[in-house]
């Protein structure tokens, strides 16, 4: 017995050391959560006190977004995010060229740079370094307005401005205030200069940070990847040297309130036109106000618009349909309205400043003048339920997010489809799937049409060479030639659109409708010139109304 | 190690009881609607709360929380609250927030504690038949901001 009791002591003894260990375990984890619970509490506190802290001052001069990103940097890092290779239709890597999956694009834009190269659209990121490798740009001399959208042109326009009209243009001056005229002169002087020369200009331009050259986003190399340094190193006089940004946080913000604002004459120029228009805008009250009102200023969106306006009004700068090259400024059409064919009857009623008519370019196989849609989602937007609902550009493209208990706008701009629950069940109430599915309904509907519109458009184009080459000359064809460019106007309208119809999508059916039938009319009209005279129909016997129509006998 | 054991769990204990208090955790066990907009996401649907319909005859709990019996209005809340901790704390939800399955249920059977008489004749037949949700219609009663699933299964 005595060796028995001896035996289990020890036993016991560390019996009851492992129930401590596991009891001083348990004890340790569970303070630990219970201090993690704590801690996240106290953070989430803490956020909602305090929305952000300004750490750096910023003016009129800061284009360079990192100083931003100290005092916002959950705004910072969303922009930064739109590098991402998450963005819906582009990636990190080069995206596929469009001209490969839809064959009819080359046709569509033969004799244009686009029929070089055209590819899927990436996020915000890569902006100015896609536009600097596209052989678009790097093959053809194309024009400084490209950078109207592609860089972060606000002061580089304020400078030239200043300095055209005379006065002070110092980092100080230019630092102190937003001065929208010398933004306007500025834009007129350097609009229809070369691509190579305002980019140059827009690397030298003041960006607030002038020790530091290094972007947030790697440019592209030097004169893309031909040209005079190709593969070289740039020697350190050139004036290729410099720091150039993508849009960044200045174009869209008062760097001293924060408040949205626009900065791009071309919208400035645009929205005034359409507001002393005639054209219907229900979708934007201020406009309709405006025109109520005694009319003494003209219209400004940055003093006019509302806040939920401004929320498109900061997009619709650049994602619009424009003329862009050098035979004048660039310009919105919108003195008609914002509808397709009020965007075609300004062109068909503008001139250049040289007299000639209007012309984005000459189509390379039948010799037709045509228009270049670029990309209108504005405009598009504009036709459809979500505007006329007061639905913004910002509140399905950024919509609000929770950062701990702060909310504010994603800046990481991309497709709905990515934040199906924040964008859009803010408002409709059904599950994702079921969104989804509505989605997908809409845009593989378009897509469809779209791919016939595509064939009726390379069957016409077919017709019309074959006309000619049967004899018909440009007189004959005259005709053909303006069908042709309607036909191609609207295919390209939606073709190019960057929602795939979902912007308005009883709209984009009907202009697509419409491309089908001129492209047809086209062909019909061509086939007419080549083929032999029809004999007469006159003759042809007509069946006489029977009522119910009685059973064949056997 | 006693000793050392028994103070661990003096700091846990201390340290959950301030944690329960600096959370104003307490403030869970009543009915006030103040204190489900502690969690920074029920704001909205508090704020349109007080703007709505039901304002005046109903709070959180008499939508939320089942009426059957103190034990199962007890049980809803340490599960809801527990879970909106856990999702909160991780800060794994949805946003805007999606009711689950389980509260849809008791918010479709609180619907009926008041409203049965009224809707008596456009209930299921038979036990276990599926009818849609009341607030599929009626989205915006108890606050604006809800997403609901369509039908309610299993009346």
């Amino acid at each position: 017995m005595p060796k028995n009791a001896m035996q289990s002591t020890p036993d016991k003894q560390s019996g009851k050391a492992t129930v401590l260990l596991l009891a001083f375990l348990v004890a340790a984890i569970g303070t630990a959560l219970v201090a993690w619970v704590l801690i996240t509490m106290f953070t989430h506190k803490q956020e909602a006190r305090v929305p952000y802290v300004q750490v750096v001052e910023l003016n009129e001069i800061s284009v360079d977004p990192e100083p931003w990103g100290l005092n916002w940097p959950h705004h910072f890092d969303g922009w930064k995010a739109t590098a991402g290779d998450k963005f819906y239709g582009g990636s990190s890597a080069m995206p596929q060229s469009k001209l490969e999956k839809q064959p009819w694009l080359k046709r569509l834009y033969a004799g244009y740079a686009f029929s070089i190269d055209y590819r899927q659209a990436r996020g915000h990121a890569y902006m100015l370094y896609d536009q600097g490798v596209t052989e678009r740009v790097t093959k053809k001399p194309q024009a400084g307005a490209c950078l109207h959208c592609h860089g972060s042109t606000t002061v580089l326009y304020r400078k030239v401005g200043l300095e055209a009209l005379g006065e002070d243009s110092s980092d100080e001056a230019l630092a102190a205030d937003f001065n929208m005229e010398a933004v306007q002169k500025g834009f007129e002087e350097v609009s229809t200069k070369t691509y190579e020369e305002v980019l140059a200009m827009l690397k030298q331009a003041p960006d607030g940070t002038p020790d530091e050259n290094e972007p947030v986003f790697p440019p592209a190399p030097v004169g893309g990847f031909e040209g005079e340094f190709a593969g070289q190193p740039v020697p350190e006089d050139h004036p290729m040297v410099g720091e150039a940004h993508p849009v960044t946080c200045i174009d869209c913000h008062n760097p001293k309130t924060m408040a949205i604002r626009v900065t791009r004459p071309g919208f400035v120029n645009g929205i005034r036109a359409l507001a002393e228009g005639e054209a219907p805008a229900p979708h934007l009250p201020s406009i309709a106000k405006w025109r109520n009102g005694d009319r003494n200023e003209p219209y400004d969106p940055n003093a006019h618009a509302s806040r939920q306006e401004m929320r498109s009004f900061v997009c619709a700068q650049c994602h619009v349909e424009y003329y862009c090259a050098n035979k004048k400024t660039l310009t919105f059409p919108w003195k008609n309205g914002l509808r397709m064919e009020d965007e075609e009857r300004t062109w068909e009623e503008t001139t250049f400043p040289d007299g000639s008519d209007f012309v984005d370019y000459i189509h390379g196989e039948t010799g037709a003048v045509t228009y270049k849609v670029q990309h209108p989602e504005f405009e598009l937007w504009s036709q459809g339920i979500h505007a006329r609902s007061g639905v913004s550009c910002a509140d399905c493209h950024m919509p609000y997010q929770r950062v701990g208990a702060a909310k504010l706008s994603s800046h990481n701009v991309q497709s709905p489809l990515k934040t199906i629950n924040s964008s859009c069940q803010n408002c409709h109430h059904q599950s994702e799937t079921e969104l989804v599915d509505r989605i997908e309904t809409i845009q593989s509907r378009n897509q469809a049409l779209l791919e016939r519109a595509g064939e009726a458009m390379t069957e016409m184009i077919d017709a019309i060479l074959e006309a000619k080459a049967a004899g018909a000359d440009d007189e004959a064809l005259k005709d053909v030639f303006v069908l042709q460019r309607k036909a191609m106007w609207r295919l390209d309208y939606i073709s190019s659109e960057n929602s795939r119809g979902f912007h308005a999508d009883q709209e984009a059916a009907r202009i697509l409708g419409e491309s089908i039938d001129y492209s047809r009319q086209a062909q019909v009209a061509a086939l007419r010139l080549r083929a032999p005279e029809a004999p007469s129909t006159a003759d042809l016997p007509i069946e006489e109304v029977q009522g119910v129509t009685t059973p064949q006998e056997e | 190690m006693p000793v050392l054991v028994a103070a661990t769990f003096g700091v846990l204990g201390g340290l959950g009881v301030f944690t329960f208090g600096y959370g104003e955790g307490y403030a869970y066990l009543g009915n006030d609607p103040q204190s489900c907009a502690n969690c920074h996401v029920m704001q909205e649907s508090y704020d349109s709360w007080v703007k709505s319909s039901h304002h005046a005859v109903a709070v959180c709990n008499d939508c939320h929380t089942p009426h059957d019996s103190y034990a199962a209005k007890y049980l809803t809340k340490a599960d809801n609250g527990f879970f909106h901790s856990l999702a909160f704390t991780t800060g794994n939800f949805k946003d805007p927030i999606q009711i689950k399955q389980r509260n849809s249920k008791v918010v479709q059977a609180s619907c009926l504690h008041c409203h049965q008489d009224l809707v008596n004749h456009m209930l299921p037949l038979h036990e276990g038949d599926d009818m849609l949700s009341c607030v599929h219609c009626h989205a915006s009663v108890g606050h604006s901001q809800s997403i609901a699933p369509r039908r309610y299964e299993g009346y």
